[in-house]
């Protein structure tokens, strides 16, 4: 079960229409590092792992990542608001446009659109939870490139929020990755 | 030049924008602390006897029950399935979506 909360995790300001800004931040949507990519990922990887640690920080951390997509939802849609139609094709939001018009969707920077095998579930918890660590540091990487590409510091300032979150699911990954291995140690007898 | 005497309109426009502020501060108070909560949570995930994070996860639960609270008060219910109240009309469509605010 979940339960909706009716507010952003951080708060999304912008100082203006930016279609050219929302064609690249759209990947962390529905990109492969993206937000999408994320949630499923983790919530789906936790049917199969050994321990109530790693099953409970899979279901948050999926969790939180839902809002996160939630976030970059809201600065595409806050920097599209009112774009026109050719301000979006001159940003290279045209096929956008035509196919979705301003809605969202699950592209990457691209336009290539969301895939089920970005994300892996193998049943292996070590491989899964190496999986997990990878993920995270690609999803950093994309938003340093984002904070690289911004032109608009209230975007910047949620896009440093969401890399700083990155990095602190790596963590708590890594020292879930130990614990699950300890635990499978643990049930070896040779 | 204070023309909200002569101008009722001007003065519910002001009032309105005022109170949309003080609704976006009491949300960020509630931004705040939940963020610590998620924080918290993440790390007793993995640092489950950790004392002092649990006790400081603990002390945050009643601010931020507090916190909503006072909001849903004044601005309508955070939460739906059954987890806020709601006077009539039905509020949870009429406030604002996280989107729009």
């Amino acid at each position: 079960m979940w339960i909706y909360q009716k507010n952003l995790e951080y708060p999304v300001k912008v100082c203006g229409p930016n279609p050219k800004l929302a064609k690249v931040i759209i990947t962390q949507y529905g990109g492969p590092d993206g937000e999408l990519s994320a949630s499923l990922r983790y919530l789906n990887q936790r049917y199969s792992m050994p321990t109530d640690k790693a099953r409970g920080l899979l279901t948050d951390i999926g969790t939180e990542e839902m809002g996160h997509m939630e976030i970059v939802a809201t600065i595409f849609y806050k920097l599209t608001r009112g774009v026109s139609p050719q301000q979006m094709e001159a940003a290279g939001l045209g096929g956008h446009y035509a196919q979705h018009n301003h809605a969202l969707f699950w592209n990457d920077a691209n336009g290539v659109p969301w895939i089920a095998s970005y994300v892996q579930a193998t049943g292996d918890p070590i491989t899964d939870l190496t999986e997990d660590m990878d993920a995270e540091q690609k999803a950093r990487s994309a938003y340093e490139h984002l904070i690289q590409l911004s032109d608009d510091p209230l975007v910047t300032d949620v896009l440093r929020f969401l890399r700083e979150r990155e990095i602190v699911h790596f963590q708590r990954f890594g020292e879930t990755l130990n614990d699950v291995q300890g635990f499978m140690n643990s049930k070896k007898f040779f | 030049m204070d023309n909200s005497q002569e101008n009722p309109q001007a003065q519910k426009v002001i009032i309105t924008a005022c109170d949309h502020n003080n609704q976006l501060a009491m949300l960020l108070e509630i931004q705040q602390l939940q963020f610590i909560a998620i924080e918290l949570n993440l790390y007793l995930d993995t640092h489950p006897d950790d004392q002092q994070a649990l006790m400081s996860y603990n002390s945050i639960v009643p601010q931020l029950k507090q916190s909503i609270a006072s909001y849903e008060q004044l601005y309508g219910p955070l939460f739906h399935f059954g987890l806020s109240t709601s006077q009539l009309t039905w509020q949870w469509i009429n406030s604002p979506w996280p989107w729009d605010m």
